[in-house]
């Protein structure tokens, strides 16, 4: 098959929609490797869109290349718990084996390695991704091995299948991972209800997000159900957010592995509630593997009759496809994950007019978090007042965490809402603790005098990710790695957030080699300032979080590395002098200034 | 029938009809509210946020923001000026500026609103990135080292020209850039016109004119005359 009947068969199977760009940009570069100009061109003529238009949102997600990476491209996940794993003496290991740099595509086109964000595999790292399919567990062996078989040119359908097992590692589970429920039986008591009373019985339940924001389900239901579709093809979409991307958070993916009936099932129930015929579930694409297994569980249901039409032997129509994501951390919240469902770069909109009443297509659309349409069918099948009854008065229900870090048992834990970090740090058997970053980057960072706190809404809501630090974590390191997490996921859209991520990022590299002082600690403080905001959204308004909660939190991390001086240049000679270095291949004394001696060198 | 409607700008009272923004309604007005990506002729884009105002203890973009009776509305106060001259420097370091050499030098909005906003130096260091020049159409030569990402030519040229030739692309500060709408990437290969509304509507010297350079002397152009914030009526 030629390359243009390849890209003509996709765009075929996706009906030439330019809305559907994602997916025929992912499906063309699964078959040919890159996205070339010439396939860009074909593709935005076959749905008519400008050229640019198709160009602008495949150079916006790191996962498609308009130019060639190499038949193997290797991404390590550069969480900071992946990094406490030692990914980056494994990466560089691996690297100097492939005789490679990282970033770059080998001579003969055959292999990049470069670092990405978090894959979703903290309670099993150091992970990485080898064309898009996520290995966990690595090890030294493991990436020698690996390297064997890039040389060998091993295609990775031949890899060892152990190498992508996947563990759910449940540890605690409550009233949701333990629910008991056969598929069906939460919609029939849904249908069974009606939507009206459904709806009800959600509010009545005090449901909130589990995304970490804790707005009203219902709330959000009933403002969706009652916003009336636009235009000549009226429609109203329940969109489920499984760009699950925040640092240190994996439930969803737990939750699309062992429990994707109950997750569509709540997609289901918030379509009858909302009025939708259409469901869309937007998956990371980090996790591509799980394709396969949600589409079957899909047909599944459509063979028994709980999707489709006539559901259960009802008037209730409704059938949910599949959308994958591209690596872009932006897209969790809501409004670009919409933008991207429509095949656009993933930038947040200006809102008003919210999702619910201007949403997918123009219509009227609820985007909900994984966790919480699947608690959903608790709801349905049980009622309100049994679903009160767990949880605190104002967080009713449980919390799925994602727990990693410094402690015996990482893995996915669910409480009822109230739970202190305390009970869940003994539960999971951390010692020595120091700090818990909750809620990924964009979250808090508890201090061991804070551990009494509670995960509920009334104290601390989060959508679940608690990445645990000992006392030999070194609290600056993770700030650092954040404000180069942010800096690399900010979509640019905005000045503050475009720019002063990058800023923010330089100045903690700059404290971190030793050059910063003072001053540079407050223009942390006043980026932080600035982008809080105004910032277009909630990327940039938090992403100087992590350093503000350090700063204020473990100021002598900082301390200690800055000099004694009110003032210290960004410029750095020694610095300057790496090209040159490079060039002559000299790492010797003679060939750095006498102040910026490498460790444990003598001048 | 209805009264006229109206909020407060620093104090001033501004009247607005219903649906207007805030800065729609202070520039009809005439008052001043900072701004880059903002055109009078085409909805908000609401990206450079220098309009940044101060709404009951609260920031927001003016360009976006819809104007609401009796609403207070903070605007050229030390604080907010002082977030609009880093937002500047932000701007002047991520892209390459050389105001003394630039064609555009005195009818340039970025440099208006740094002078207005008594910008006194980029503060930051200089990124340099690395951006290419397009001189491959006949009539117009496109230098995005100036480019500051407002959007205006890729609206104008879709809106007015009908002809979609910019679209923004790419991710973050490295990877943001105005995608030229042909196979090769360059202007050369579209059929964009110097008649286009997208040839004259950009803020900065991105989109030049071909053979035309210094035919008004520096210090006789537009902002050397008066500066931005009292040019405010010309605008619509």
């Amino acid at each position: 098959m030629s390359d243009t009947d390849t890209i003509d068969a996709v765009l075929d199977r996706h009906r030439r929609d330019g809305t559907r760009l994602m997916q025929i940009l992912r499906e063309t570069q699964e078959q040919l490797g890159w996205l070339a100009p010439a396939t860009l061109t074909r593709i935005a003529e076959a749905v008519a869109w400008p050229r640019a238009k198709v160009e602008g949102t495949a150079d916006f997600y790191s996962f498609f290349h308009t130019r060639p990476l190499g038949r193997y491209r290797v991404l390590w996940s550069d969480n900071i718990t992946d990094r406490m794993l030692g990914n980056i003496d494994l990466m560089d290991a691996m690297c100097k084996k492939l005789w490679l740099e990282p970033g770059r595509v080998s001579e003969d086109g055959l292999v990049s390695v470069d670092t990405t964000s978090c894959t979703g595999m903290c309670d099993q790292g150091p992970a990485l991704l080898v064309n898009y399919r996520a290995i966990t567990r690595l090890t030294p062996a493991r990436v020698g091995e690996m390297v064997g078989l890039i040389r060998s040119e091993t295609p990775v359908a031949d890899w060892p299948a152990e190498w992508f097992a996947v563990e759910d590692n449940i540890r605690r589970k409550d009233i949701l991972l333990g629910h008991g429920l056969v598929p069906g039986e939460a919609l029939a008591a849904a249908l069974e209800r009606g939507p009206e009373k459904m709806l009800a019985e959600i509010k009545a339940a005090g449901l909130r997000g589990r995304g970490g924001a804790g707005f009203g389900t219902g709330l959000k239901w009933e403002a969706c159900r009652n916003a009336p579709g636009q235009g000549d093809n009226p429609a109203h979409y329940v969109v489920c957010n499984a760009d699950e991307g925040e640092p240190g958070t994996f439930k969803d993916r737990v939750l699309l592995s062992s429990y994707a009936d109950l997750v569509f099932e709540g997609i289901s129930i918030a379509g009858l509630v909302v009025g939708a015929r259409k469901g869309l579930l937007y998956l990371r694409g980090e996790y591509r593997y799980l394709l396969e297994g949600l589409e079957s569980a899909l047909a599944a249901r459509r063979q028994a009759g709980l999707l489709g039409a006539n559901i259960l032997g009802t008037a209730f129509d409704f059938d949910i496809e599949i959308h994958l994501g591209a690596g872009a951390y932006i897209c969790g919240e809501e409004s670009a994950l919409i933008e991207s469902l429509e095949g656009k770069p993933g930038r947040p909109r200006i809102r008003p007019p919210f999702p619910v009443t201007q949403g997918y297509l123009g219509q009227p659309t609820t985007v909900n978090n994984v966790e919480t349409l699947a608690a959903s069918c608790l709801i349905a099948s049980h009622g309100s007042a049994w679903y009160l009854a767990h949880g605190t008065g104002k967080s009713a229900g449980s919390k799925i965490l994602s727990i990693s870090g410094d402690c015996e048992r990482p893995g996915i834990y669910e409480y009822p809402y109230g739970v202190t970090v305390r009970q869940v740090l003994a539960d999971c058997g951390a010692t020595q603790c120091q700090a818990v970053q909750v809620s990924g980057p964009s979250g808090i960072c508890l201090a061991e005098e804070e551990f009494g706190r509670r995960i509920a809404f009334e104290d601390i809501p989060t959508a679940g990710a608690l990445m645990v630090f000992d006392e030999s974590r070194d609290m600056f390191e993770v700030a650092r790695n954040f404000a180069h997490f942010f800096a690399h996921e900010s979509c640019g859209f905005c000045t503050p957030c475009r720019v002063g991520t990058t800023l923010v990022r330089n100045l903690m590299d700059k404290i971190a080699r030793q050059h910063g002082s003072p001053y540079d600690i407050n223009e942390l403080f006043k980026l932080h300032r600035l982008m809080q905001g105004a910032s277009h959204c909630g990327l940039g308004n938090s992403a100087c979080n992590p350093v503000f909660d350090t700063l204020n939190k473990f100021r002598p991390a900082y301390e200690r590395r800055l000099m004694s001086l009110d003032y210290e240049p960004a410029f750095d000679l020694d610095a300057a002098l790496s090209q040159a270095r490079q060039m002559t291949g000299r790492d010797d004394v003679g060939a750095h200034l006498s102040t910026h001696l490498p460790n444990g060198a003598e001048a | 029938m209805n009264e006229t409607q109206t909020f407060q700008l620093d104090g001033e009272d501004i009247p607005f009809a219903p649906g207007q923004s805030i800065m729609q309604a202070a520039t009809a007005h005439g008052a001043y509210i900072p701004h880059l990506c903002w055109h009078p002729d085409f909805a908000a884009h609401g990206s450079c946020k220098l309009c940044t105002v101060k709404v009951n203890g609260r920031f927001g973009s003016s360009c976006t923001m819809a104007a609401q009776a009796g609403m207070s509305v903070e605007n050229r106060t030390a604080e907010l000026d002082d977030k609009r001259r880093t937002l500047l420097q932000m701007l002047f370091v991520e892209g390459n500026h050389f105001c003394p050499s630039c064609e555009k030098s005195g009818n340039c909005a970025l440099q208006a609103t740094a002078y207005e906003l008594k910008m006194m130096s980029p503060h930051f260091d200089m990124f340099y990135p690395d951006r290419p020049v397009d001189a491959s159409h006949p009539d117009v030569l496109l230098d995005f080292n100036r480019c500051i990402m407002c959007s205006l030519c890729v609206t104008a040229s879709a809106e007015v020209d009908g002809k979609n030739i910019f679209y923004m692309g790419g991710r973050g500060l490295l990877g943001r850039r105005v995608h030229v709408s042909s196979e090769s990437g360059r202007l050369g290969d579209t059929n964009f016109a110097l008649s286009d509304r997208a040839a004259s509507i950009c803020p900065v010297g991105v989109i030049l004119p071909k053979r035309r350079g210094f035919a008004v002397p520096i210090g006789e152009r537009k902002y050397d005359k008066a500066p931005i914030s009292a040019q405010v009526k010309e605008r619509v």
